[in-house]
């Protein structure tokens, strides 16, 4: 029997390399896969503390994320094309319309 | 002692996939890395007993958001993205500042205490079978939510419409 901890650990693990892309990339594209690891690596600690617990609720809200992320990167990726369009780039420095 | 070898199969591979996705300087080559990642964590999940939730992360994750991610790739030029340098010039900062969550997420995990264990024991599961466990759940006591995301997913669709359609002349 595999002890709780170690999925607690591998999904902080790919959590903080979600992070890490995040942080140091500047294509929109990869930063937005990221968010997607992120989501993912919460994905796996709900889904492991609802089997330990055997308890049901952790799996729907992992169903309920799944679509936000979908959403979300449905929106994200219009965005994207968007920026793109006006842009030429997916190149997150060379996005400072907000600056003021 | 084999479900430890699977186990440590799978987090090598989903961490080592992972960091993969991230480093790599074409985006479609990460893409493809991350397909890989999710039918491994499908692969775990199989492992905790979660079909239906393995079965909606290769149909919904790998079958529609990446789908959508090498749309809009293949939409996008990337010839000139393959010139520029991988990562930002501070990244060591963004390292230290992630090592250093990671430490503080990994010391607090220790001291994990599990609370009482709920009714949805591997042998209801098993007698119940999971879809329709999850499913009675899903439609009974998580209605609500299940409607408030059926609007998140029309918000979307709009959104997704509107955002991408090319503005017209006449305004």
């Amino acid at each position: 029997m595999v002890p709780l901890n170690w999925y607690l650990m591998l999904s902080a693990v790919v959590f903080m390399i979600g992070v890490f892309g995040f942080l140091t990339r500047r294509n929109i594209i990869i930063m937005f896969m990221s968010v997607e690891l992120m989501l993912n690596a919460v994905n796996i600690s709900l889904v492991a503390f609802s089997h330990y617990l055997q308890d049901m609720r952790g799996q729907i809200l992992v169903i309920f994320i799944i679509t936000v992320a979908a959403a979300e990167a449905a929106i994200g990726l219009a965005i994207i094309i968007a920026l793109f369009r006006n842009k030429g780039t997916v190149h997150v420095d060379e996005m400072n319309e907000m600056k003021g | 002692m084999l479900s430890e070898l699977f186990f440590g199969y799978f987090a090598a591979v989903i961490i080592l996939l992972s960091v993969l996705v991230i480093t790599r300087r074409n985006p479609v080559h990460s893409v493809m890395w991350m397909l890989l990642f999710f039918f491994h964590i499908a692969g775990l999940y199989l492992f905790l007993n979660a079909e239906f939730i393995a079965a909606i992360q290769i149909i919904v994750y790998a079958g529609a958001i990446l789908v959508l991610f090498l749309f809009v790739l293949l939409l996008l030029n990337l010839r000139e993205e393959l010139k520029v340098k991988r990562f930002i010039g501070t990244w060591p900062a963004g390292l230290f500042v992630t090592a250093a969550l990671l430490v503080i997420v990994l010391s607090v995990v220790k001291s994990f205490v599990p609370g009482p264990a709920g009714k949805y024991s591997i042998e209801f599961i098993k007698q119940e079978t999971h879809t329709k466990a999850l499913g009675k759940l899903l439609y009974t006591d998580y209605l609500f939510p299940f409607e408030i995301a059926s609007i998140v997913l029309l918000v979307a669709i709009i959104g997704a419409i509107v955002l991408a359609k090319r503005k017209t002349r006449s305004k």
